[in-house]
């Protein structure tokens, strides 16, 4: 048994794919929770979806961190629930504290959707485990504000502690700057908690589940949740 | 009473906006033009107070809202 959270955002608009994937995937329908609401049932993973949370006003998912919701999200995220954050639910991480450093604009400035290929640097996470580390898949892009900074300490203690979960690499597993698709420091893709447990990624593995929708790259993230879960049971 | 908030991106933070804005002032011709930063502008109404509550207030919406410090820097003057 799979209790997953879905918050929905006004602007939200990757929430009801991501519900369909985890459907599909591990055969439990997620629970769909409004950002208005006080508090979130009580979930084995909290999934914040990407979009464009309203609007991407003042700075993306600057607004949705004060959302009501998110004060208990917060807390179950430091209390040990699990969070994933896809695209736009990456920058609300951010944005709320639970992941270092920030989403820039694009350095193309240009919105880029796409498939890109990522390297799993860390395949020992609640959401990674059904990955391989070393291994390159492909997954979509789909973002304007996905340049990922931090300062040079946080940058050193994402790396010494293994907390990049995927970095933008070319078609070989090359992880060059001409690889990196929007200016990334350390061409990151994703990131992790201290925990591991809280896992930011631009790239959306909801939209690669099953091979009718062009591959199923993304659905180990999805697997590796409910593995996690079915371990600790 | 208002507060006149400016944000700017930090030292060292990529800004490609701005980037673009400096060829574009170049594109018009005009000469001279060294790096261009751009940020934002806010305004707040915070109606009658004292100026020591408002800049309480003022430093508390800059900084857990208006701007994100890990990128950005925030000043203000309330009149």
């Amino acid at each position: 048994m799979l209790r997953a959270s879905v918050i929905v955002f006004p602007g939200s608009n990757c929430d009801r794919d991501v519900k369909t994937a985890i459907e599909r995937v591990t055969g439990f329908a997620p629970k769909m929770i409004w950002h208005g609401d006080a508090s979130v049932p009580s979930s084995d993973m909290i999934v914040l979806p990407g979009g464009f949370s309203y609007g991407d006003y003042l700075r993306c998912g600057a607004m949705a961190a004060h959302s009501p919701i998110m004060k208990d999200v917060i807390a179950k995220a430091k209390g040990g629930t699990p969070v994933l954050g896809i695209c736009n639910g990456f920058q609300i991480l951010c944005e709320s504290g639970l992941l270092p450093g920030a989403l820039l604009r694009n350095a193309s400035l240009h919105f880029i959707c796409r498939d890109v290929h990522l390297k799993v640097e860390n395949d020992q996470t609640f959401f990674t485990k059904c990955y391989r580390k070393g291994e390159i898949i492909k997954v979509p892009i789909a973002h304007g504000e996905g340049n990922y900074f931090a300062d040079a300490e946080t940058l050193d203690r994402l790396e010494g502690d293994g907390r990049i979960a995927f970095r933008y690499t070319d078609a070989s597993g090359a992880v060059t700057p001409a690889a990196c698709p929007n200016g990334a420091m350390a061409n990151i893709a994703g990131i992790t908690n201290e925990t591991g447990r809280v896992l930011g990624m631009m790239p959306h593995p909801e939209r690669l589940y099953e091979s009718a929708l062009g591959g199923t790259d993304g659905r180990r993230v999805f697997e590796s949740a409910l593995l996690s879960v079915l371990e600790a049971a | 009473m208002k507060a006149h908030i400016k944000i700017t991106l930090k030292t060292g933070v990529l800004d490609p906006q701005g980037k673009a804005i400096e060829g574009a002032i170049k594109g018009l011709g005009i000469g001279g033009i060294g790096e261009v930063r751009q940020g934002k502008y806010i305004e707040v109404d915070l109606g009658d107070t004292s100026t020591s509550a408002a800049k309480d207030v003022v430093e508390r919406m800059c900084r857990d809202l208006l701007a994100n410090t890990v990128i950005e820097n925030y000043s203000y003057e309330i009149g």
